[in-house]
């Protein structure tokens, strides 16, 4: 049945139905059912049904106490949502989310990309300077949010001791505990953009790994032509280099902004969901442990989800550049 | 001097500015840890600003803290560091073993429901981790599973499990057909030629994947808070650092031993498998 599939390399997916024996096909059916099966039973008992469930617990009014009384035929009711909605500080909450994704997810692709482009030719060292660009990514979460609070705190941090001394300031700055900061007349949410400002750090390298390796299969020949018709650096990324390169940040885009949206351990590490930084995941946890309303958190979450995927639509419908051609 | 020119100069020096900031910003913060870890709190609390200390100074008393186990007055992280490695190793074989002939089926069988597979898959990263941990926590708590490893592991596979049967598929995509052909013409099953042909030309994908699940299961922390807080002797590393960081009466130097040694081990082997990694991570990427 492979052999099939070489002859023709050009036909389309469709053909194969007329041609092969329908015993082989069956087999190759129920092969293909069998290897996969361990990974789908995986996902589906641990991901799917457990998704399946917290629709229905959105449902009920749950509270810790009570789960093991609710079942599939609990009384259904739309009251989590309302209260979900009408809650304070629901909407600055999406908000707040809203903000910290476009912004850890632009920043950290902006950086990924001038990462990129700096590195991308040999020099002594460059193995061992590709390498230490990644240790944002793989250094535990645990340890980087406590490093950085450390390097941030007001009374023995290295950030506010140097601030001090060298760019006089007068008082510390709380980062990581300060909601708005008053720099230039105008109020700016000083502990949300250090939040962002830690997640384009710990995930540039994520987008600096795709890019180079991206730019490193840009034809050469493409761009030996353009230097010998005098093009700029300038000009020859935004004519050579970024139409290579469009994909590749598509997709990037998309990526970073699905896991930055849904994103719990770093903002609950670094501010523990305070000082104007509650994202919403922060939030169902909130919901979760302090309240032990499963039914609201169960609400919540699903209102991110949901959120997720219309945005999503959104930009599948109108923004992507044909989002990859395979598969 | 034309436009060409004055920028090719400028570039060539902002490459080398761009070089020097990026290593700083990267490596500084992880040096400042070490470097936090050796000092005594006394001098950091006198000399926040210091970045610099002689081995004169150096004091390993925080490690000791850390290392030593609770009984004898420590903070144990030895158990806890031997509980990390027994969960990520064992969610690294377990997802290859689940994910290789997943990724295979994909990659090559046609069956019903293939094209289908990846919504499956999507539903693991669109919903918020936190959203899983609800009915998870419930049925590992009537499962005893609560509290107890296996439960981790078996949450650990399923959230590497896309990513994993992504970046195979597009190794194996990458290996011709015809020995797969040959095989069978020699009398191979298809499970012979998976173990026997497949996976040899695949190791490096192989390898680079065991990596990357092994770092998510170290790092990881969210699943590791939910389902072993209240059982203490089988903590991940970084929830006894978490939970060492509630303490009050914990320095902050023994906090940042604490986090060399979660860290440690993880940029070892990073080091050390740099280049396998970053090019299997890739793999496919660049085809656009």
């Amino acid at each position: 049945m492979v052999a099939t599939r070489e002859t023709r390399p050009a036909a389309p997916e469709r053909r194969r139905r007329p041609a092969r024996p329908l015993t082989r096909r069956q087999r190759e059916n129920r092969a293909g059912l069998a290897y996969l099966s361990p990974t789908f039973i995986v996902v589906l008992v641990v991901v799917v049904v457990p998704i399946l469930w917290t629709i229905m617990l959105a449902f009920q009014r749950i509270r810790l106490i009570n789960i093991r009384r609710a079942g599939l035929f609990g009384e259904y009711t739309l009251h989590n949502f309302e209260y979900v909605f009408s809650s304070p500080g629901f909407w600055s909450s999406l908000w707040t989310t809203l903000l910290y994704t476009i912004g850890g997810t632009a920043l950290s692709i902006i950086f990924g990309l001038v990462a990129a482009l700096a590195l991308r030719t040999r020099f002594p060292g460059r193995t061992f300077v590709r390498a230490s660009v990644l240790l944002p990514y793989v250094a535990p979460v645990v340890a980087v949010t406590f490093v950085w609070e450390i390097m941030l705190s007001p009374q023995f941090g290295v950030a506010n001791d140097w601030g001090g001394r060298f760019l006089g300031w007068d008082r510390p700055i709380a980062f990581l505990s300060q909601r708005e900061y008053h720099l230039w007349g105008v109020d700016i949410p000083l502990a949300l953009i250090t939040v962002i400002a830690f997640e384009a750090w710990r995930y540039f390298p994520f987008a600096f790994l795709f890019i180079l390796a991206r730019l490193q299969a840009v034809p050469k020949d493409l761009e030996e032509a353009a230097i010998v018709d005098g093009a700029a650096p300038t000009q020859l990324f935004r004519h050579i280099l970024l139409p290579q390169l469009g994909a590749v940040i598509a997709l990037l885009s998309v990526l970073r902004f699905i896991m930055t949206f849904n994103k719990f351990d770093d903002v609950w590490l670094l501010t523990g969901g305070g000082a104007g930084t509650q994202v919403v995941s922060v939030r169902v946890y909130d919901f979760l442990t302090s309240r032990l309303d499963i039914g609201a958190a169960a609400a919540q979450g699903l209102v991110l989800a949901a959120g997720l995927v219309i945005l999503l639509l959104v930009y599948l419908r109108f923004f992507a550049p044909r989002l990859e051609g395979e598969s | 001097m034309d436009r060409a020119t004055f920028e090719t100069r400028l570039f060539g020096v902002l490459r080398w500015v761009v070089i020097a900031v990026l290593i700083v910003v990267t490596l500084f913060p992880f040096y400042y840890m070490v470097l936090l870890s050796v000092r005594p709190i006394e001098q950091v609390l006198q000399d926040p600003g210091g970045i610099w200390a002689g081995p004169a100074e150096w004091t390993f008393s925080t490690y000791r803290e850390v290392l030593t186990s609770v009984d004898d007055g420590g903070q144990g992280f030895l158990r806890l560091l031997g509980n990390t490695t027994l969960v990520a190793v064992s969610a690294t074989l377990l997802t290859l073993l689940v994910a290789l002939p997943g990724s295979y089926a994909v990659s090559r069988l046609q069956f019903v429901g293939r094209r289908q597979v990846h919504f499956l898959f999507l539903a693991v990263y669109l919903f918020p981790a936190i959203l899983l941990a609800i009915p998870l926590f419930t049925v590992f708590t009537r499962l005893g599973l609560r509290g107890s490893l296996g439960g981790l592991i078996i949450v650990y596979i399923a959230q590497t499990i896309p990513v994993s049967v992504y970046m195979l598929r597009n190794y194996l995509s990458t290996i011709p057909v015809s020995l797969e052909e040959a095989a069978a013409v020699d009398g191979y099953t298809r499970l012979q030629t998976l173990r026997k042909v497949i996976l040899p030309l695949a190791a490096p994908a192989v390898m680079a994947n065991a990596l990357y699940v092994f770092m998510i299961a170290w790092n990881e922390y969210l699943f590791a808070l939910l389902f072993l807080v209240e059982n203490r002797p089988n903590w991940t590393v970084s929830l006894g650092l978490a939970q060492l960081a509630g303490g009050i009466e914990v320095s902050k130097t023994v906090l940042m031993a604490g986090s060399v040694v979660l860290t440690l081990p993880i940029v070892i082997i990073f080091f050390a498998t740099e280049r396998l990694l970053t090019e299997g991570l890739t793999a496919g990427a660049d085809k656009g």
